[in-house]
């Protein structure tokens, strides 16, 4: 190649300025998405440092020893849960945090799951069918999207105690079950799609029921997902309602489990602390992977809660 | 016609004929609709009757508004009313100012990198609030936090961020607004890709230089989703609880209490029913009203 050497060296630099706010835009990009990512970033850079380089300066920026230590630790200091086993007077020792782990996964699961059928047959019935009374039973529904949950909390705790409900999952899921977004994103979905399938099953002879399940909610499954994945964060990481509710550190959720364990005597052990964050935290974080893309929509038709 | 010969249907018939045209809409909104009128409509009528009570676990005795006049009368509840005020502006003014600022930003990258960066932003959303505030505490701690250590970096002397009244709860909303909202990015990102190209070929024709293309056309069409989100945070805002109860529980001498912390403490502290349930009709009528005012200032017939 014959290129004059001026040009070699100063090539580059020309770039450089021509890019220069391509270039800056990374930057800026980059530092602002870094920021954003701190926290993140510390609380598993804590969780997995030694319980003694946490209390030191400079801090360790990466975890230089790794080590699970953390996690062994909290799951010994989180308690630990006897469970009668049924049928023997033995009881199975575990520890706190694997029963707080498994209370949060059942509560969600069950509420998520109720969640997808109550509101996809209510929105199908607003959507799709007419009915006297839809249209006054609608608008309550849309009133109360605009109702802060915290008017309820009060009464609800009332009546949470009249039943005797205080202290059971049952007193966690069932109030939680009444949420009126998954009904509307459900209708605003279902009224965009075709009639005519729907009645060319119906002169086909086929059932309400059969409807339902076999046309309508094939049809509504990207509308599903998207429920049911808020629906599912949402119970993963609500945290008011539970506390009020459970009292007996056995039948926690992770969240109220957390919080327990800050004002415990670990509670300014920050890398067991923090353990602990990152065990509830890591299935939210996989969970978005698996999903963005559902993430990304359900923003787009309005799934999005605070 | 020869329904003029059809005998005229009985009460009964026609309740019977209701029933079978409708039975099935009925079924499928009842499971939906019975939790509704048990755990949200009812409660609410309760909490508006509440409000006008002296109530404990026992019951309650009407004290018309009582309540309310205590509340006014209240140091507390006014400096709780001008935490959260603070709060909820800031964090609805940093919010939408960075997340239209990131979007416009990743707008001109090629669309894997613009979806790596949505990402990136939104992923700290899907962690709990509880989580995001245990590791404030650690970043605020004032002998090994995070963000002591950069101070004495720079030879400034340490900061007690949580422990200090005057400064509590400014570290409060500083851990919110640093972090840029994923559901701001996101809907901008996606409102600013869905603007015509020609709006802005027709713009430079013109000679309208960036500055101008932003304020006469991207702003314009961009508002829609800003009234969206800042209705959306602003009810966030006035929302506050999980991170003042982690990180201060409302301390230090109730420098950093909100409404709902507030609604909490007096619901399930002091079990005072009436007084809590006032508060929270208080903190409903500010996010109506605020919802209200943004929505006539903000609203337009904008279509594209």
């Amino acid at each position: 190649m014959s290129m004059p050497a001026k040009t070699i060296h100063t090539a580059p630099l020309a770039r450089l300025w021509a890019n220069l706010p391509g270039f800056l835009i990374y930057v800026i990009l980059i530092f602002v998405a870094l920021t954003s990512l701190f926290p993140m970033y510390w609380l598993f850079n804590t969780a997995l440092t030694p319980a003694t380089s946490t209390i030191k300066l400079p801090p360790d920026l990466i975890p230089m020893n790794a080590t699970l230590n953390n996690f062994a630790e909290i799951l010994k200091v989180s308690g630990v849960s006897k469970i009668p086993i049924p049928g023997s007077d033995e009881v199975w020792r575990v520890p706190r945090l694997y029963v707080w782990f498994f209370n949060t996964t059942f509560i969600a699961l069950f509420s998520t799951a109720a969640h997808l059928v109550f509101d996809s047959m209510a929105g199908y019935a607003f959507a799709k069918r007419k009915f006297p009374g839809s249209n006054i039973l609608f608008a309550m529904i849309l009133a109360a999207l605009m109702i802060p949950p915290q008017v309820t909390l009060v009464p609800l705790y009332m009546m949470i105690t009249q039943w005797k409900l205080v202290n059971t999952f049952a007193g966690v899921i069932l109030p939680g079950l009444a949420d009126v977004i998954g009904i509307f994103l459900l209708k605003q979905y279902i009224q965009t799609l075709p009639g005519e399938l729907e009645e060319a099953a119906r002169m086909d002879g086929a059932s309400e029921w059969t409807i339902y399940t076999k046309i309508i909610l094939p049809l509504t499954t990207p509308a599903l997902a998207v429920t049911a994945i808020f629906a599912f964060q949402r119970y993963w990481n609500s945290f008011i309602w539970p506390l009020i509710v459970l009292q007996n550190p056995d039948m926690f959720t992770l969240q109220v489990g957390l919080a327990f364990v800050r004002t415990g005597e670990f509670g300014t052990n920050y890398g067991l602390l923090l353990a602990g964050a990152a065990l509830a935290a890591i299935p939210m974080i996989v969970f978005f992977f698996a999903f963005q893309k559902y993430f990304m929509q359900g923003l787009r038709i309005g799934a999005v809660k605070g | 016609m020869n329904t003029v010969f059809a005998p005229k249907p009985t009460l009964f018939q026609l309740v019977g004929k209701f029933w079978h045209k409708h039975r099935w809409s009925y079924f499928f909104i009842a499971p939906s609709m019975i939790l509704f009128f048990i755990f949200i409509a009812y409660p609410v009528a309760q909490a508006v009757l509440l409000a006008f009570q002296k109530v404990d676990l026992r019951g309650g005795d009407w004290v018309g508004l009582k309540n309310f006049q205590d509340l006014g009368a209240s140091k507390l509840f006014w400096s709780s009313m001008q935490h959260t005020f603070v709060y909820a502006v800031f964090i609805v003014i940093a919010w939408i100012t960075s997340s239209m600022i990131v979007a416009s930003l990743i707008q001109p990258l090629v669309a894997p990198v613009q979806a790596l960066f949505r990402a990136a932003f939104y992923l700290p959303n899907v962690i709990s609030i509880v989580v995001i505030s245990l590791v404030w505490i650690w970043i605020f701690d004032p002998d090994f936090g995070f963000f002591n250590y950069l101070l004495t970096l720079v030879g400034l002397p340490k900061v007690l961020w949580l422990q200090n009244p005057d400064i509590a709860l400014w570290s409060i909303v500083l851990s919110t607004v640093l972090i840029v909202p994923g559901s701001g990015v996101v809907l901008y990102s996606a409102a600013m890709g869905s603007v015509p190209r020609d709006y802005y070929e027709a713009a430079e024709v013109e000679g309208a230089n960036v500055l101008q293309k932003l304020l006469h056309i991207t702003f314009p069409l961009l508002k829609p989703t800003t009234l969206y989100l800042t209705v959306i945070y602003t009810i966030a805002g006035f929302q506050i609880f999980e991170r003042v109860y982690i990180m201060t529980n409302g301390g230090p001498i109730n420098s950093t209490t909100t409404i709902v912390q507030l609604i909490f403490q007096t619901a399930f502290s002091d079990f005072n029913f009436g007084r809590a349930s006032a508060e929270a009709l208080i903190l409903f009528a500010i996010i109506a009203v605020c919802s209200l005012i943004q929505f006539k200032f903000l609203s337009t017939d904008v279509e594209y």
